[in-house]
């Protein structure tokens, strides 16, 4: 058996496998500097999910390739801290961030027939990524391993499918083919960016069911990147709420999906059907849109669009970027809101709408 | 009067949470429809060898300013079965019978005076709007091409409709690629409403539009409907929207009718192990406070193919429940409580987990030895 | 697979017989006089009843649908063709007989084809290599500066006509600077050394002219690859840079490129008109153009006839290939 490439992270002391902090992402583009991600700051455990939740322009997946390093570091501005493993990402030498990626952070993503080559075989492209950090090791070595990682995610006959191009595969097959390929080196942390959107419920189901299965198995600390927030209730333990590339609410799930703390996740769950809640009540969107990235609205991101800017004293919301700090609840459940009670505000809101 | 057999027969449905009454004769009446796309050989002399069955003998009814939901996942028919009701396709068979005409044996010349009252909204916001024309053409097309209006009483037009769907009237001169995706879907809908469909063809309208988005533009619609009491049909593969805006909903898979019925039916009383499989798959936001993982109907195995169906009924290679008599005999589409409310199972019954392990657990053990 | 290809030969052979009679419809309804141009070649009186002889004899009177037949059928089992008096034999495929020097068209174009073969084979070799990675260069140096000197100077070269960039440079590197020796073509199974560099000046200019456009066009190509899903994966991957851009960006961004150069080959095939007469080479194309001004029919219309044959068997060589690359492509 081959040895792994020597490990880049170091066993990290006592801090989460991975920690944001501060991280910033601009984009010089010909209209303009774009302000992808501004102030992030997170944390993940070995074990644990973060569910990431947000839309589009929010900065969910443009915070989450900074931290596989998947910029194209000429045409970007990243600032800020990302550890993982105890180790600084950001400024990182591009061999030594290669040697992290595929072997200690993986990711997924959400178009599968795209993001495998059409030109090379399965089995083929899950043995390149085995001996990208394995290489002394035979490609019959790395054959195997490849038809073993398809066996795990539930491919039946995995030796002959291995011999498949992708896009002889189903749709459900493929992303299991790509978790496969993500997994293969036993990655501590696996960025999933809305792996399950292009796919039948019932087949989403079943991939939702493989993560977690494998999570159990391997240990792997997960970040869930979705805008589904149902998805983010079965898979996350903690979630962040990302919108105009900040973090405005970050806690527990159990916190957050049931008592939300900012006005922009209460209108998101708000704003979406369920299966139990009454079908003749007029759904309540959020209006307007996500805003500009080129031009970030002053003060508070979410308050152009914020039903409860009256009940903030002044043109506060307007002028003052609110901070995330944590509320009544307690030091875990942070939101980034100048309501000095989010839970009643928001309590009341849901009554008036029942009555 | 009989009781209603098959899904034709049924002409009204009451719920308690519409408010809209039916008023006796449908608009729309569907009856075994049928679209196969030839598959031809790769040999020397190509020959048809099969058929793709992608509808495969449907059956409904669409009464005059309500909504039927059509859902299932990819492969089930869903999307062909809109398209051959506006006759993007030509029906392989069948009947589309609107307002007492039936649509299907007509040419496209002579469908034109029809192509008033049946009108599609697309999936994607993206592609489905021209970008080389303004949003004023892409509106007043509809109206110049059947000369709904006179030439110049177009623009006013126009310009009402793109009020209406919420979108400033002043921007009628601006390109499709100047709106986000929420305003184009906004475009596409005042572009099906120019000429005032009795029907409206909604195929996944919401599905590429962001979460907060989505509500915005369902209330709209919903608001249209109500206002000029436009029958709509509404494509999904999103339960829960569906459920909230259509009053009765039909469950696909691989090409035929399922499950049909009206709301508290479907949601709430599920017969068909497909339907049953279906609801159970969908992701929960409650299950946040619960934690941990839900119980799921697991499926086994692939949605077999559209070209090669499973012999009798089509779910069996799937189904829990499947025994013998699935594979040789295709179950009809047969009323099972309420009225109206239809399944096409051998065995249709509310779920019950009791049978669900028990099936499982004799296939596992059968599989094992 | 098999029935494609059969069925692509068929419609591969219909072309090349509709353009047959298209070439022979040309030349029978446009104004032409063989016997007089035959009669000329060889003296320089003609009176118009000896021209008439050999119009007569050369089938001229007969209805077009004849004349057609038994060219046709010359093809495949050869003729005698007389004219003059003198009958000549010529054996299949027959092509016709060259009116001014008597011999069989296909004797002539086997021996000047060579020369054009090995122009088009050195040229390519210079060009696409050359092309292909100058172009995913400067897609991988996208927007510096790099890439902007490498398309500004392709820009350069190819605005330059080409006929003008190959007489300048045969006249600065021949003749006033002496660097190449007198390009010609001198077969290579006589002697290697001499074919290479009497080639080597002509495969250079057609070679640089042309990969311009090669550079451009892999340039979109690849740029339009890298940023392709695929390629992202290969990089988180954690894949070495080489690795990416090569086997996954190129390989793809290739794809078009191929099958533009499968066409192209098959017109550099067809004679490379400026190319042979500027340098001096003996090639097809130079003939073609030869054959114009002497109004030589038999050669005109059988160089056309080989033109068309091989553009015709490239699309279907290229349409083959790209399914044998792109594994999603099924020809059916």
């Amino acid at each position: 058996m081959s040895s792994p490439v020597e490990d880049v992270t170091r066993p990290a002391s006592n801090e989460p496998f991975l920690v944001v902090d501060d991280l910033t992402v601009k984009f010089p583009t010909a209209d303009g500097l774009v302000h992808a991600v501004t102030g992030l700051s997170y944390s993940v455990e070995m074990g644990k999910t973060l569910g990431i939740v947000g839309e589009s322009g929010s900065g969910k997946s443009v915070s989450s390739m900074a931290v596989v390093g998947l910029h194209d570091a000429k045409r970007t501005h990243i600032s800020g801290s990302i550890r993982v493993g105890g180790t600084e990402i950001i400024g990182l030498s591009e061999q030594r961030m290669r040697r992290l990626r595929g072997n200690e952070v993986a990711m997924i993503f959400q178009d599968a027939l795209a993001a495998l080559h059409p030109f090379y075989r399965v089995g083929n492209q899950l043995a390149e990524a085995y001996l990208a950090h394995h290489p002394n090791a035979s490609k019959r070595e790395a054959n195997e391993k490849g038809i073993a990682m398809l066996d795990r995610v539930g491919i039946p006959q995995p030796d002959q499918r291995a011999r498949d191009y992708p896009h002889q595969f189903s749709g459900g097959m493929r992303q299991r083919a790509m978790i496969a390929m993500a997994l293969i080196n036993d990655p501590k942390l696996l960025f999933a960016d809305e792996p399950t959107t292009a796919l039948d419920v019932t087949v989403q189901a079943q991939i939702l069911d493989l993560l977690q299965d494998l999570q159990r198995d391997f240990g792997s600390a997960i970040v869930f990147i979705t805008h589904d927030l149902g998805v983010i209730a079965e898979m996350a333990d903690d979630v962040l709420v990302m919108y105009g590339g900040r973090a405005v609410e970050l806690g527990s799930c159990s916190a957050v999906m049931s008592k939300p703390q900012m006005p922009y996740t209460w209108g998101l769950l708000e704003s979406i059907p369920e299966l139990e809640s009454d079908p003749g009540a007029r759904l309540l969107p959020i209006p307007g849109t996500p805003p500009s990235l080129l031009h970030p609205p002053t003060g508070c991101p979410f308050h152009p669009r914020c039903r409860f800017t009256g009940d903030v004293p002044g043109d506060l919301c307007e002028r003052e970027l609110p901070d995330l700090v944590p509320g009544v609840e307690g030091a875990a459940h942070l939101r980034r809101c100048h309501l000095r009670n989010p839970a009643e505000t928001l309590d009341n809101a849901a009554n008036k709408r029942e009555v | 009067m009989t009781p209603p057999e098959t899904a034709s027969d049924v002409s009204t449905s009451t719920d308690s949470g519409s408010s809209w009454s039916a008023n006796g004769k449908p608009l729309l009446e569907v009856k075994d429809l049928v679209k196969y796309f030839p598959v031809k050989s790769a040999g020397l002399i190509r020959r048809v060898v099969g058929h793709v069955q992608a509808v495969d003998g449907v059956s409904f009814t669409v009464n005059k300013g309500e909504s039927l939901g059509l859902v299932g996942e990819s492969g089930c028919g869903k999307t062909t079965t809109g398209r051959v009701l506006t006759k993007l396709y030509e029906p392989t068979s069948g009947s589309i019978v609107l307002d007492g005409t039936d649509l299907s044996p007509l040419s496209p010349k002579q469908m034109m005076p029809f192509r008033k009252d049946v009108q599609m909204i697309f999936q994607d916001p993206y592609t489905s709007l021209n970008p080389r024309h303004t949003v004023g053409a892409i509106v007043g097309t509809p109206l110049r091409v059947h000369s709904v209006v006179p030439r110049n009483k177009v623009l006013p037009r126009v310009q009402e409709l793109l009020e209406l769907v919420g979108l400033n009237p002043e921007h009628y001169n601006r390109y499709p690629n100047e709106f986000s995706g929420g305003q184009r879907q906004r475009i596409g809908i005042a572009r099906a409403l120019a000429l005032q469909p009795k029907l409206m063809i909604a195929d996944e309208p919401v599905s590429a539009l962001d979460v907060s988005i989505q509500a915005q533009v369902i209330n709209l619609l919903e608001d249209l409907q109500k206002e000029f009491e436009i029958a709509v049909l509404f494509i999904a593969h999103d339960l829960a929207v569906v459920r909230h805006f259509c009053p009765k909903v039909a469950v696909m898979y691989l090409g035929k009718i399922v499950e049909i019925g009206d709301r508290e039916s479907i949601y709430g009383n599920a017969h068909h192990p497909y339907t049953q499989a279906l609801l159970s798959a969908i992701p929960d936001v409650r299950q946040a406070q619960v934690g941990g993982r839900r119980e799921r109907i697991q499926l086994e195995g692939d949605v077999p193919s559209p070209i090669n169906p499973p012999s009798g009924c089509r779910f069996r290679t799937r189904c829990w429940k499947a025994q013998e008599i699935c594979a040789t005999q295709e179950p009809p589409l047969l009323q099972i409580g309420k009225e109206g409310h239809l399944a096409a199972c051998h065995f249709a019954e509310p779920y019950d987990s009791a049978i669900h392990d028990a099936a499982k657990a004799q296939r596992e053990a059968a599989q094992a030895s | 697979m098999f029935g494609y290809i059969v069925r692509r030969l068929i419609a591969a052979f219909m072309v090349i017989v509709a353009t047959s009679i298209i070439v022979f419809a040309l030349f029978f309804y446009g104004p032409s006089n063989p016997g007089q141009v035959v009669c000329m070649a060889t003296s320089p009186q003609c009176p118009a009843e000896r021209v008439h002889d050999y119009n007569e004899s050369l089938g001229y009177y007969d209805p077009v649908t004849q004349q057609y037949a038994v060219w046709a059928k010359g093809l495949f089992t050869g003729r005698d063709i007389e004219f003059g008096g003198s009958t000549y034999p010529c054996p299949a495929p027959c092509l016709g007989i060259s009116y001014y020097t008597r011999q069989p068209v296909t004797e002539l174009m086997k021996e000047r084809f060579p020369a054009t073969l090995s122009l088009a084979v050195g040229a390519t070799m210079i060009f696409f290599p050359l092309g292909v990675v100058l172009g995913s260069l400067a897609a991988r140096k996208r927007g510096t500066a790099t890439d902007r000197l490498l398309v500004g100077s392709s820009l350069v070269i190819y605005s330059i006509p080409y006929y003008l960039l190959a007489l300048l440079s045969y006249l600065y590197l021949v003749i006033i600077w002496g660097v190449f020796p007198q390009p010609e073509y001198n077969p290579i199974t006589q002697n290697p050394w001499l074919w290479f560099t009497g080639l080597i000046l002509p495969w250079l200019v057609l070679g640089l002219a042309t990969s311009t456009s090669y550079a451009r066009f892999s340039r979109g190509s690849m740029v339009e690859s890298l940023n392709e899903d695929y390629v992202r994966t290969a990089k988180a991957k954690g894949l070495a840079q080489r690795t990416v851009v090569i086997r996954h960006g190129l390989r793809a961004a290739i794809v078009p490129v191929i099958t533009i150069l499968g066409l192209d080959f098959a017109t550099l095939l067809a004679g490379t008109v400026f190319t042979e007469y500027i340098f001096g080479i003996q090639g097809i194309g130079r003939q073609a153009l030869d054959s114009i001004q002497d109004q030589n029919f038999p050669v005109i219309s059988a160089t056309v006839l080989i033109a068309a044959s091989f553009v015709v068997i490239a699309n279907l060589v290229v349409d083959i290939l790209y399914s044998v690359i792109d594994p999603r492509v099924r020809l059916t």
